[in-house]
């Protein structure tokens, strides 16, 4: 199989380069990362992270063909030869297809991504009701793979002041948590033209989603809230 | 090469649900810890978890945790230690009401608690009938439970060093620990973290094998840096091969998928689990359940072409069931088996999936190894806890969802005990001029050797061996050849080569560092299981097929220097409850 694979160790590269990879599968290769370890099992400076293998950790996000994705459940068969990789976009390439994501993960940090309520805890669980709990479906499915982030126009031009959806889905997983009592420091802190309103609903996030997660419609829902609080 | 040194109060190498729940109780007491790890920490294979976190909460019918505590010894076919056991079972229900409070989305009931299932091996008065003690956020407990950690330490600013790999252990003459060697994986720096007290939770090794639920980065480095640094190894025979990984693909199916309902069915349609288990049938302990379908298929009874695994059907749960309670095991059925299992059954065979064995500690997460004459004496400054740590809560059988107990049990104490431990200890105590040495000539030996091995192969051969020689079923003559076998390989494995010499992120250096802690917990392994000549939970002997108490009710402890095997009794006198004597084991 044909594979064009993005290069650059900034040790030794000016500039990145392509680099095509034919090399002969094994039945037993099905997904996109297979083919990437046996390619690094004959080339180990090939450069890229993975773990789980089963689209948990979020680890081997990349640009597939044009589209975001991962490559432990992205199906060899399902793809177009050559098939070309590349880093996310708009991030910072440390090697490869390494990139930087602290930009990333900076901005989820800055929603606050955990549970607020200062009332002493009760001795057993808090209660909240399935439909309660139901809310939060669809949300805390998150893994942080950023191949929403990274394939949002807004998140490419303002990384440093637009949330983007990954942080915006988790900003709103804790707003829609019945256990949590922060709902208008948090709509505060994402009051502000560029940290939310720089979405323009362009769809691009929930498309590239491995999970199947909605942050347009999570971020609908913030815009929702704030409307409501104003009236 | 340079080894600059940085101070901290404490190391903790790994930020599974393990390093993060300990992290939490250093944090929030003010120490400035540095907590480790190969990846992000919501990457680390916690997140793959998927059934429960196993507690006597009591929230579906009555429960106790003396129950659960019976449970777990008799799952763990005696060998658990039930001081521990009983220190966990008792600490699980709050463990698991503070992870609630902490923002945990379990699943829940319709009065508002949180949902439990059924699981393997959990009953009710001492083995009468399943009983639901499995608490869970749908199938991705795992995920929603390392992302709750996650999230508490982000807002307790706990300093985490994200993709650093740690190398090797630094011990003062007399043995106390004072920190780690580290290498930063985007620079190709090397550093000493010099720590009053270090904790290792990095994880199982499951990539020793070659089809395995475990993921790249479970490479046993924490079992590898102790045991290279003078550290038995407790246990290591005893690996847990878990019934349901899909058939050629090793990626897991929730036990909580029998715990919902679903059952195994042979080539016949017949659900054979009622022929080896009929109170518990499909929902018996692994080793149980493991040991019938390796017999199904053994005898002829598997399905497919090949005849080499079994069905798992589940159809009859209706879709509403499976999407409610078990969408991500619906993913992975349709992305790695190809089917739908709200129509068709899934092909799974037993698959390494856990790890028994591990660092020998007591139950407040201290390391424990033979000193002058005591058999646990503790080692100053180190602590274990999680998967690489032998407490010993599992015995030679794990019981499922006793693992994520584990983490949040032993996270916490261990932690805890490091507070303690830090504020007796203060000052850092000197380093040996030579502390980073160790370090410095393997990393020399690795960037120099040509013409050696390539890491790829040395490693395949390692999986495909403890494979083929350390499976479901251990026959004398495969143990004996397997020795040699990893013997060979592992001298293979010190003279390994990379190509790629870059500084910057460079995996293929990552990789090779990795194999030389894979290595050790393989010999560990085959060493182990060649030695014990009786069969017992997960370990399963041809020429020894019973449990032979009278001589092998002990635990294992295998020394790197020389390969050499001791013993050391297991821990029968629990906390406050009675002793659970050893009896024959029924399900
Ligand atoms: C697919 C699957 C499903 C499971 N389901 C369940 C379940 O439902 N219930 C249950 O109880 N158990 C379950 N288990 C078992 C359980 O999930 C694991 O035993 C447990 O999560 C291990 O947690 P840990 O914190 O010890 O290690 P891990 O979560 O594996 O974390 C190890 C950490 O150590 C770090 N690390 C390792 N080496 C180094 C190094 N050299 N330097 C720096 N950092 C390092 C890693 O980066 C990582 O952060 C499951 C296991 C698997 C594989
Ligand atoms: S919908 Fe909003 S967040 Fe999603 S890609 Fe478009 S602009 Fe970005
Ligand atoms: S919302 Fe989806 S694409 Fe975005 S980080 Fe989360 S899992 Fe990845
Ligand atoms: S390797 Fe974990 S998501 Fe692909």
């Amino acid at each position: 199989m044909h594979f064009r694979i993005y290069r650059y160790d900034p040790e030794k590269d000016a500039q990145p380069r392509m680099q095509d990879y034919r090399v002969d599968l094994d039945p037993s290769d099905r997904m996109l990362l297979d083919a990437l370890v046996r390619i690094k099992s004959l080339d180990d400076s090939l450069t890229l992270r993975r773990s789980c293998r089963e689209g948990v950790c979020g680890s081997d996000a990349m640009n597939i063909n044009g589209k975001n994705g991962l490559a432990c459940i992205t199906r060899l068969s399902d793809l177009k030869e050559p098939v070309e990789i590349r880093p996310l976009p708009g991030l910072p390439v440390i090697r490869d297809l390494v990139v930087d994501m602290s930009q990333f993960f900076k901005q989820y940090h800055s929603v606050r991504p955990y549970l607020i309520n200062d009332e002493p805890p009760p001795e057993k669980e808090r209660l909240q009701t399935p439909q309660e709990r139901e809310e939060l479906d669809g949300l805390y499915e998150c893994i942080l793979c950023a191949c929403c982030s990274t394939a949002c126009p807004s998140f490419w031009w303002n990384p440093d002041k637009f949330v983007g959806p990954a942080g915006l889905l988790q900003a709103y997983r804790f707003l829609a948590d019945s256990r949590d009592l922060a709902t208008n420091a948090r709509l505060d802190n994402l009051e502000d033209p560029y940290r939310l309103f720089r979405c323009h609903s362009i769809m691009n996030c929930v498309d590239v989603c491995p999970k199947g997660l909605n942050p347009t419609k999570a971020i609908g829902n913030i815009k929702d809230l704030m409307v409501r609080r104003t009236v | 090469m340079a080894i600059a040194i940085r101070k901290f109060d404490a190391v903790i190498v790994g930020a599974g649900g393990a390093g993060m729940r300990a992290a939490l109780q250093l944090a929030e007491a003010g120490f400035r810890v540095a907590v480790l790890s190969k990846v992000f920490p919501t990457r680390s294979h916690t997140v793959a978890a998927q059934g429960g976190i196993g507690a006597a909460l009591g929230n579906m019918g009555e429960d106790s945790w003396l129950w659960h505590m019976y449970d777990t010894i008799k799952g763990s076919d005696y060998l658990g230690d039930q001081d521990a056991i009983e220190f966990l079972c008792r600490m699980a229900p709050q463990a698991v009401i503070e992870l609630e409070h902490f923002g945990m989305p379990f699943d829940r009931n319709d009065n508002g608690t949180v949902y439990q299932r059924p699981f393997g091996g959990h009953s009710q008065n001492f083995g009468e009938r399943p009983v639901q003690r499995s608490c869970c956020a749908a199938d991705r407990t795992g995920h929603a439970m390392l992302h709750t950690l996650y999230q508490r330490n982000v807002r307790a600013n706990t300093h985490f060093f994200v993709e650093w790999m740690a190398l090797d252990l630094v011990r003062a003459a007399d043995g106390q620990v004072l920190g780690v060697t580290a290498l930063e994986m985007e620079t190709g720096e090397v550093y000493l973290l010099h720590a009053r007290a270090t904790l290792f939770a990095t994880g199982g090794a499951g990539r020793i094998f070659a089809a395995s639920t475990n993921a790249f980065i479970n490479t046993g480095d924490g079992l590898g840096m102790a045991a290279r640094a003078g550290i038995p190894l407790e246990d290591m025979e005893f690996w847990q091969f878990h019934p349901t990984g899909v058939a050629g693909a090793g990626v897991l199916i929730t036990e909580g998928v029998r715990g919902e309902g679903g059952y195994l069915l042979n080539k016949n349609g017949e659900r054979f689990m009622e022929r080896y288990a009929p109170t518990m049938k499909d929902l018996a302990s692994r080793d149980v359940v493991s040991r019938a379908m390796a017999t199904e298929i053994k005898e002829g009874r598997g399905c497919g072409p090949e005849a080499d695994h079994v069905l798992l059907k589940l159809d009859h749960l209706g879709v509403e069931v499976v999407e409610k309670r078990l969408p991500g095991i619906r993913e992975i059925a349709k992305k790695f088996a190809n089917v739908d299992p709200v129509k068709e059954p899934i092909p799974v065979v037993p698959t390494v999936h856990y790890q028994m064995g591990g660092i020998p500690t007591n139950y407040h997460g201290e390391v424990v190894a033979p000193r002058a004459g005591d058999l646990e004496a503790v080692v100053p400054g180190f602590y274990a806890a999680g998967e690489c740590a032998c407490a010993s809560v599992h015995g030679a059988n794990r019981l499922g969802t006793n693992s994520l107990t584990d983490l949040l049990v032993f996270g916490r104490a261990s932690g805890e005990h490091m507070v303690q431990f830090l504020r007796e200890n203060p000052g850092h105590r000197e380093l040996p001029a030579d502390a980073a040495e160790y370090t410095r000539a393997r990393l020399d030996r690795l960037e120099n050797q040509r013409d050696g091995e390539n890491v790829y192969q040395v490693a395949a051969d390692m999986r495909r061996t403890m494979q083929a020689h350390c499976g479901v079923f251990r026959f004398p003559d495969l143990l004996a050849t397997g020795v040699t076998r990893i013997r060979e390989i592992s001298e293979r494995a010190a003279r390994t080569e990379i190509k790629d010499h870059s500084k910057v992120f460079n995996t293929a250096r990552v990789e090779a560092l990795e194999l030389d802690n894979l290595i050790e917990v393989a010999r560990a392994t085959m060493d182990s299981a060649e030695a014990r000549e009786e069969s017992r939970g997960a370990h399963d002997r041809e020429d020894f097929p019973k449990r032979d108490d009278v001589n092998w009710l002990k635990h294992t402890l295998w020394f790197k220097d020389g390969d050499r095997l001791e013993y050391k009794p297991v821990h029968l006198k629990p906390l406050t409850a009675a002793t659970f004597e050893p009896k024959v084991r029924t399900y």
